[in-house]
C-alpha cells in the first residue's frame, strides 16, 4: 500500500513570455509554436514506443505515482501530503485509468472528478508533473515516473484532487455567455443562415469543455481574482464573432471585456493556449478581442 | 428542505429541456445534478439530431425509419410525436445559437445516417452532442433558473398505496456530495426525471462512469413499471480498449468496414446488400461479431473501420473530432490507417414507462430521455434519434409537469387496460435478498404515508435514506462496492451482449444474486463527509444491481429475435407471440413481470409489421 510522503508543492514554472507586438497578425508565431508542439509531441510518441516495449520486456510492469492527499476532516489527512501508489502497466493506460485502479484496489477514499472518460466532460483536470492536463487524456507511458499528480493549483483544495470550481464559473457566467440574436427568422421552421467561414471562425472557441486548465495556468489570473481569465473571454469570443448576433450586441459584449479586469489584463504568455486540451488558440482570441475593442474606439490605459 | 414548483432531476439534454420549457410555463423550477450540467453525458454524443427539414422529406417518412428500425416495438403515438416535434425544435436549438455545420448556402447541414431513407440527419462536425448540451446550457444561465449542482438524488418520495397508480411522488431526497448534507427537495408540482444511461451495467461501454440507471432504479423502485429492460443497444464502431465511442457520421459520409481478408463485408456476406454499412446498429454489430467468431477478425477481437478515402479535407471538416479520439484513446491516424472498432454497449432502448407526455403512472412523477420509454425506439434506436428525444419529450415533460395541457395521451400507463401477467424461469429468486426491511436497499421501516401532506411524505423519505447512509458509514468492514460492481460488468458484458444464449443469460441472474447477497455486506471505508465519492459509488451500485437483473430477465423471458435482442434459441421474429413490450413492476422486492400490447395504429395510418431487411 501507499507510504507517506510529505513534501513542499513545487511552484508553476513561469512560461517564458513571448513577444507579440500589438496589432500585429498572430498566426506566424502560433504556426510556429503549433509545429513545435507537434515535434515535440511525435518526439514523446516515439519515445513512448521504445519504452511501451522496453517496460513489456520488463518484469516488475507498474508505474509509481505520487497522489496529493488532503481531506479537512480525517483525522490523518488534514495535513497535506502525498501517497505513494504502484500501479500495474497496461498498454494505453491513462492517468485516469491508474487513479481508477488506486481507488478501486487500494484505496477507496481516494477522490478525483471524472467522468466522461474521453475528454469530452472537463471533469478531471488535474496538474499533473507540473502542468495542467486532463487525466484521461494522458497516457502514462508520455510521463517520467514518478507521476505526480496534484489538484490544480490556483484554486481551493476541496478534498484530494478536487479542487473547488465555484469561481471558475462564476467568471464564466458573468460575460453573458449566451446567444443573443438581433431578430429570428420567422416562423418555427426557418433557421438563421450562417456562412460555412463564419462557423469555421468560432468553431474552435465552441470547443471548451470548462475544465478549467487555462484558468490554472493563467499567472495573471492567479494574482488577480477579478480577472475575466482564457476561458471566460474565449466564451464571450465565441459570440462576439457569430454573425448571428447583431452589432448592438457585438459592441456590448466588446464593453464587457475591456473593462479593467477583461481582455487587457492578458499579458500574453500563452500557459493558457499551450495547456488547453482542446488545442482551443485562447490567446489568440483575447489578441482578436483586443484589436475589436481598439477598433471600435475604445480607449485604453 | 428545499421547495420549488418543478424539480429536474438530471442536467444533460432532457433535463435542461424540460427546465426551460417548464420555466417557460411560469413554473419555479429546480434542477438537482450529480454532476455540474456541461458534465452532463449528453455532451458525448457526436453523430447528430435527425429532423426532416427539407423538401422531398417528411415527418411521415421519419416515423416510417424509426417504426422499421424499432422492429414494430415501438409505440406509434410515442414514435409519430417525435418525428413531428423534433424539426421544430431542431430549428429552437438554431435560434438559441447552437453551431450547427452548414452548406453553402448558410442552413443547417444534414448527412445520411444508418436506417433513414433520407438524409435527415442535423450535426454539428462530430461533436452535435458537446454542442447541444452547451447551448441548452447558455439558455439555462441566460434564465438563471436554479441549479443544485454535485447533489446526489439517491431516493423518490413517494406515498405507498397499495397500487402504484394510486401513488403520488412529492419530491426528492438528495446528498449534497461537498458537504454530506442530507436534504428534501419538495416538488409542489412534478419530478421529471432526466438521468440518462445505465451503461455502467456492462464492462465495455460508450457510456460515462456516471451512467448508472440511478433514475431507472428509483423509479422502480417506487413501483412505476420498467419497460423492454432487454433491448440494450451496442453500438458497432466502439474502440476496443476504452470502449470510446466512434461515431456513425464516419459511416454516414462513407466510412466502410473491412475483415481481416480486406473484404467489405457488409456487402460481400449478405449482411445489408443494400444499405451495407448504414444498415441499422443492430444489424451492423451482429455483422460486426459474426466476422469475428468466423475467424475474420483483426486480432480475433475487431474489425476495421476505414475513412481515408473520404480525403482528408472532407475529414478533418465533418469528422474531425474522430481524429482526435482515434488519437488519444487508440493510438491511430484516421488519416493514414484504418481504425479498429468493434461492438460496445451504447444505448438502453428501455426505461421507465411512460406516455408521450412523460407521464409515469404515479403522480407527479415524469421521465424523459435516456431513462425513459414511451416507447420510440423499441428494440432498436436509430443513430440520430436520441437527441431529438431529449428535446422532445424534454420539452413535453417540463410543459405538463408545469400544467400546460397537452391533450389526452393515447398511451396507457401503469398496470391498467389490456395487460398479461408474464413467466420466467429462473435459476434463482431474482430482487431482494429479503423483500421489505433491507435498511441499506432501501431505508426498511414503511409508514403509512397516504395520510401525510407532500411536506411530510419527503421528510419522511429523507429519514430513511438518512438511516441508510448511516449504516452504510457506521460499519468497519464488508465488501467494497467495486468488486461488487466489476463482478456484474463483466457477467453482463459476457452473459448479455449481442447474441445471447439461455445458459449464459442464467448465469448471468446467478452472479446478480450473488452480488446482492453480497451487497447486504457492503461498507463505505472513507469515513469523511467531504466529497465522499466512496458512498455516491456504493448507491450507484445497487441501481446498477437492479437495472441488470432488469435487463437479464427481460432477455431470458424473450424467446425470440427482434431488434437488439438476439437469442441462440429463438432466432427469428415472433410477431404472433411477441409483439408487446415486456414491463417489470418492482412489487415491494418481488419483481412481477407482465406484457402490454404494442400500439402500431399512427394518426392516420396502422404500421404494417413487414421483414426487416437493409
Amino acid at each position: 500500500m501507499s507510504t507517506q510522503v510529505p513534501e513542499t508543492e513545487t511552484e508553476t514554472e513561469t512560461e517564458a513570455e513571448t513577444e507579440v507586438e500589438h496589432g500585429e497578425p498572430l498566426a506566424p508565431a502560433q504556426q510556429e509554436r503549433m509545429r513545435k508542439k507537434a515535434e515535440g509531441r511525435a518526439e514523446r510518441e516515439e519515445r513512448a514506443k521504445q519504452e511501451a516495449e522496453e517496460r513489456a520486456n520488463a518484469e516488475d510492469d507498474t508505474y509509481h505515482l505520487k497522489v496529493f492527499r488532503f481531506d479537512p476532516e480525517v483525522e490523518g489527512k488534514q495535513e497535506p501530503r502525498f501517497d505513494d501508489f504502484h500501479v500495474p502497466y497496461k498498454k494505453g493506460m491513462t492517468v485516469l485509468d491508474a487513479l481508477i485502479y488506486a481507488r478501486d484496489t487500494f484505496d477507496s477514499s481516494l477522490t478525483f472528478r471524472h467522468s466522461c472518460r474521453q475528454a469530452i466532460c472537463g471533469s478531471d483536470a488535474l496538474f499533473v508533473n507540473g502542468s495542467q492536463r486532463l487525466g484521461c487524456k494522458t497516457q502514462l507511458s508520455d510521463l517520467d515516473e514518478p507521476v505526480r499528480v496534484e489538484p490544480l493549483p490556483h484554486a481551493d483544495v476541496e478534498k484530494d484532487l478536487v479542487v473547488d470550481m465555484e469561481h471558475f464559473y462564476d467568471q464564466m457566467e458573468s460575460v453573458e455567455p449566451y446567444f443573443d440574436a438581433d431578430e429570428l427568422p420567422d416562423g418555427e421552421l426557418e433557421e438563421q443562415r450562417q456562412t460555412r467561414e463564419n462557423r469555421e471562425k468560432v468553431k474552435m472557441s465552441t470547443r471548451c469543455i470548462w475544465c478549467g486548465a487555462c484558468m490554472s495556468s493563467c499567472n495573471i489570473a492567479a494574482g488577480n481574482n477579478e480577472y475575466l481569465g482564457p476561458a471566460a473571454i474565449n466564451k464571450a469570443y465565441r459570440f462576439a464573432m457569430d454573425e448571428r448576433e447583431g452589432e448592438d450586441r457585438k459592441q456590448h459584449r466588446l464593453n464587457i471585456l475591456e473593462q479593467e479586469n477583461g481582455v487587457w489584463r492578458c499579458q500574453t504568455q500563452f500557459s493558457c493556449t499551450e495547456v488547453c486540451p482542446k488545442d482551443i488558440p485562447l490567446t489568440e482570441h483575447i489578441q482578436e478581442l483586443k484589436r475589436e475593442a481598439v477598433k471600435s474606439n475604445l480607449k485604453f490605459w | 428542505m428545499y421547495e420549488h414548483d418543478v424539480i429536474v432531476v438530471g442536467a444533460g439534454g432532457a433535463g435542461l429541456r424540460a427546465a426551460i420549457a417548464a420555466q417557460e410555463e411560469g413554473a419555479d423550477v429546480a434542477i438537482v445534478s450529480k454532476l455540474h450540467p456541461v458534465r452532463s453525458h449528453t455532451g458525448a454524443a457526436e453523430g447528430g439530431i435527425n429532423a426532416a427539414l427539407r423538401e422531398g422529406d417528411s415527418w411521415q417518412d421519419h416515423a416510417y425509419d424509426t417504426m422499421k428500425g424499432s422492429d414494430y416495438l415501438g409505440d406509434a403515438p410515442a414514435i409519430e410525436t417525435l418525428c413531428k416535434d423534433s424539426p421544430k425544435e431542431v430549428i429552437q436549438l438554431e435560434h438559441w445559437g447552437m453551431a450547427f455545420s452548414r452548406e453553402d448556402d448558410g442552413r443547417v447541414s444534414q448527412r445520411p445516417f444508418g436506417g433513414l431513407s433520407f438524409p435527415r440527419t442535423t450535426y454539428a462536425g462530430a461533436e452535435t452532442g458537446h454542442q447541444l448540451l452547451h447551448t441548452m446550457y447558455e439558455q439555462l444561465v441566460k434564465r438563471g433558473i436554479t441549479v443544485y449542482d454535485e447533489w446526489y438524488v439517491s431516493d423518490l418520495a413517494v406515498t405507498d398505496e397499495e397500487r402504484p397508480e394510486d401513488r403520488t411522488c412529492h419530491g426528492v431526497v438528495a446528498y449534497d456530495i461537498q458537504s454530506g448534507e442530507l436534504s428534501g427537495f419538495r416538488a409542489k408540482e412534478g419530478v421529471i426525471l432526466a438521468t440518462g444511461g445505465l451503461g455502467q451495467v456492462f464492462d465495455h461501454t460508450t457510456n460515462a462512469v456516471s451512467n448508472t440507471g440511478d433514475g431507472v432504479a428509483m423509479a422502480y423502485r417506487a413501483g412505476v413499471p420498467i419497460e423492454d429492460m432487454e433491448f440494450i443497444q451496442f453500438h458497432p464502431t466502439s474502440l476496443p480498449s476504452t470502449g470510446v465511442l466512434i461515431s456513425e457520421g464516419v459511416r454516414g459520409e462513407g466510412g466502410i468496414l473491412y475483415n481481416s481478408e480486406g473484404e467489405r463485408f457488409m456487402f460481400e456476406y449478405g449482411y445489408a446488400s443494400n444499405a451495407g454499412e448504414l444498415a441499422s446498429r443492430d444489424v451492423v454489430a451482429r455483422a460486426e461479431l459474426s466476422e469475428v467468431n468466423e475467424g475474420r477478425g483483426i486480432d480475433d477481437e475487431y474489425v476495421h473501420l476505414d475513412m481515408r478515402h473520404l480525403g482528408d479535407e472532407r475529414i478533418t471538416d465533418r469528422l474531425e473530432n474522430i481524429l482526435h479520439l482515434a488519437k488519444d484513446f487508440e493510438g491511430v491516424d484516421g488519416l493514414k490507417e484504418p481504425m479498429p472498432v468493434k461492438p460496445g454497449q451504447h444505448y438502453a432502448m428501455g426505461g421507465i414507462e411512460t406516455d408521450e407526455n412523460g407521464e409515469t403512472c404515479i403522480g407527479g412523477l415524469y421521465a424523459a430521455g435516456e431513462c425513459a420509454c414511451a416507447s420510440v425506439h423499441g428494440s432498436n434506436r436509430l443513430g440520430g434519434n436520441a437527441l431529438p428525444e431529449l428535446i422532445v419529450f424534454g420539452k413535453r415533460a417540463g410543459q405538463h409537469a408545469a400544467g400546460k395541457d397537452l391533450g389526452t395521451a393515447k398511451i396507457e400507463t401503469g398496470q391498467q387496460g389490456e395487460y398479461e401477467l408474464g413467466e420466467v424461469d429462473t435459476p434463482v429468486e431474482p430482487g431482494e435478498v429479503e423483500p421489505a426491511g433491507d435498511a441499506v436497499a432501501d431505508g426498511g421501516v414503511a409508514a403509512d404515508t397516504g395520510s401525510m401532506s407532500g411536506h411530510d411524505v419527503v421528510e419522511h423519505a429523507v429519514k430513511r435514506e438518512r438511516n441508510r447512509v448511516q449504516t452504510l458509514m457506521d460499519r468497519d468492514e464488508g465488501v467494497q462496492h467495486a468488486e461488487i460492481r466489476s463482478a456484474v460488468q463483466k457477467s453482463m458484458t459476457q452473459h448479455v451482449n449481442v447474441f445471447r444464449e439461455e445458459e449464459g443469460l442464467k448465469q448471468a441472474l446467478e452472479d446478480i444474486a450473488e452480488a446482492r447477497e453480497r451487497y447486504r455486506d457492503v461498507f463505505v471505508k472513507d469515513p469523511s463527509r467531504t466529497f465522499n465519492t466512496d458512498l455516491i459509488q456504493t448507491i450507484e451500485t445497487r441501481n446498477i444491481l437492479d437495472t441488470a437483473e432488469a435487463i437479464t430477465l427481460g432477455a431470458l423471458a424473450r424467446k425470440e429475435f427482434r431488434g437488439a435482442h438476439w437469442r441462440a434459441e429463438a432466432q427469428e421474429r415472433k410477431d404472433d407471440e411477441w409483439l408487446k413490450h415486456t414491463m417489470l413492476s418492482w412489487n415491494d422486492g418481488t419483481p412481477e413481470l407482465w406484457y402490454k400490447p404494442v400500439i402500431l395504429e399512427g394518426e392516420d395510418k396502422e404500421y404494417e409489421p413487414k421483414i426487416r431487411s437493409y
